[in-house]
């Protein structure tokens, strides 16, 4: 178990933590979504024993961050945001280094990390420096797990990787929570946030929602509609002047609107969009996905 | 976003576009044209070619073989002409942190010989549409990301180029940052500029006049994102690229 309370950060004048309390449970696939610049690295690192955090406490396995931090690095495995190997080393140099330093051997530990670096090995000879995107990722799996940590903490591991690599990466991840491995990890991207066990969206070094992504889609409370006609950037611009407006965004092929009114009346919509000379117009209300409650989450934190 | 009305004239052309690195191929018989004032989606898996085929369009490096044409300069003999005619940002070059908003602003003006007494007004007129200008004098590094980003564009943008290129613009950013930012490309294409983009985000996909999907070197589907989806029978651009791509 991972007890975080009132874990504050700053740099000179910019702060990066402000009071952040949460659990993660054992075992657990616990995601931290949010966008750059929202604290998530240095929550990261706090819980990696890499930075001391300004107040708060922080245990990870009964283990204290500050006082324990030996402790925690032979249970954690972390893989940085910014890819960190040794780019003039060789894959399995990499491996060996890593491995040495938790003072066991790839050979101990190949099952752990047999599904991952099986599709890394034909390369097992080549500079890290010399890799593909998708490649480096999973050495630096690999090479975060090597010493069988009880803890993974995965920073933004699939941002810029494309849509098949990111699918694969999350099977993987599925793999290794079957093990028993506790997992956090960060992303930007809102429908990995489905992944999850439990997610906590953060922004601007505040906790703004923990729970499954089941439950923070039911307990929302406002109405999402998804809203198209054939020149949809105009209908944005209309939908945004419309008087009762609270957000519309682009989303995909359609655009999201949320009214601030709960009892508005969809035909009263169509209307106006009509007198707006808009056609084919497509109006229907729809199930919030996580990427509409973080927008509404983030736009409302703004107001206040 | 909206359909392109009519076919305007192409500002690229690609034809039998090739480019090896020894025996490897990256770019493996590349066709297609991309239209004036288009959208045009350039998708693909990690390592699949694309960024070989931006550094060709971008005049930033030579193909194997092939015809290829952009603004309506030659991709062999006249790439310093292609770059003044276009703009490139991509998330991993695009200011310089140490500067100040205006003078990475002046730095590109000056590369891309905006005129003196043009610089000064076009930069705050950029500004404006980006709600920045209070923060002209802020160092680069001191902006949160998906400010960056806007200024980037904006920066990308600021020689009117007729085509710019956007590489993983989007990575990273907030999704309120990351349709703030589409928003700022719609505008852009409004007035008659060609934008070629690279994304990950597949809603960002659906936002295209047309996309290309590229697989090992190949291109294996070009069309606009309704037309794709219907061809494939799959809802959304997500789907689609994993039945293409997997």
């Amino acid at each position: 178990m991972i007890i975080a309370e009132n874990i504050s950060k700053s740099y000179q004048e910019n702060q990066a933590l402000k009071s952040v309390s949460f659990n993660i449970n054992d075992g657990e696939l616990f995601g931290f979504i949010g966008p750059d610049g929202a604290g998530k690295t240095s929550l990261f690192r706090i819980i990696a024993s890499l930075l001391l955090p300004d107040c708060g406490s922080l245990k990870v396995f009964d283990y204290d961050v500050v006082k324990q931090y030996r402790e925690i690095r032979q249970i954690t495995g972390y893989m940085p945001g910014r890819f960190s190997l040794y780019t003039d080393l060789s894959v399995e140099e990499n491996l060996d280094f890593f491995a040495s330093v938790f003072g066991t051997t790839l050979k101990e530990n190949y099952e752990l990390i047999k599904d991952i670096y099986i599709q890394i090995e034909p390369f097992k000879d080549r500079l890290a420096g010399k890799l593909s995107g998708g490649m480096k990722q999973k050495l630096a799996l690999s090479c975060a797990l090597i010493h069988r940590p009880r803890i993974l903490i995965l920073d933004e591991p699939t941002t810029g990787v494309d849509a098949v690599s990111r699918k694969e990466f999350w099977e993987l991840l599925d793999g290794l929570k079957a093990r028993g491995i506790t997992i956090i990890v960060s992303t930007p991207y809102m429908d990995e946030a489905l992944l999850c066990d439990r997610v906590a969206l953060i922004q601007e070094g505040n906790i703004l929602s923990v729970d499954s992504p089941g439950n923070i889609i039911k307990n929302y409370n406002k109405k999402v509609y998804s809203i198209g006609s054939d020149n949809n950037y105009r209908l944005l611009t209309d939908l945004r002047a419309y008087p009762t407006v609270l957000h519309a965004f682009a989303f995909g092929q359609y655009l999201h609107y949320t009214d601030s009114n709960p009892e508005l009346n969809i035909n009263d919509l169509g209307t106006y969009l009509e007198s707006r000379n808009h056609s084919n117009i497509s109006l229907q209300v729809i199930e919030p996905g996580i990427e509409d409650i973080f927008i509404d989450l983030m736009e409302t934190v703004k107001v206040n | 976003m909206a359909e392109l009305q009519t076919r305007t004239e192409p500002v690229i052309t690609v034809k039998n576009m090739v480019k090896k690195f020894g025996g490897f191929v990256a770019n493996d018989n590349l066709n297609f044209e991309v239209f004036k004032g288009e959208i045009f989606g350039f998708l693909g898996a990690n390592g699949a070619g694309k960024t070989t085929a931006i550094k060709i369009l971008s005049g930033l490096s030579i193909p194997t073989s092939g015809e290829i044409k952009v603004a309506g300069f030659d991709v062999y003999t006249q790439t310093e002409l292609i770059k003044r005619n276009i703009g490139y940002m991509s998330q991993k070059f695009s200011l310089y942190e140490d500067l100040t908003i205006k003078e990475n602003f002046r730095f590109y003006a000056g590369v891309y010989r905006v005129p003196q007494k043009e610089i000064m007004p076009r930069m705050m007129d950029a500004l404006a549409e980006v709600g920045l200008i209070k923060y002209k004098d802020r160092l680069i590094s001191d902006l949160p990301l998906g400010w960056k980003q806007k200024l980037a564009f904006s920066i990308a943008t600021f020689h009117n180029p007729g085509i710019v290129f956007l590489d993983e613009p989007t990575s990273g950013v907030d999704p309120v940052a990351r349709r703030n930012f589409w928003e700022q490309i719609f505008k852009t294409v409004q007035k008659g500029t060609t934008v070629f983009v690279t994304t990950h985000y597949m809603d960002e996909a659906e936002y295209c006049n047309r996309v290309s999907i590229m697989d090992k070197g190949k291109i294996v589907a070009l069309n606009s994102p309704n037309m794709l989806k219907a061809a494939y029978k799959v809802d959304n651009m997500f789907d689609l690229f994993l039945k293409i791509v997997r």
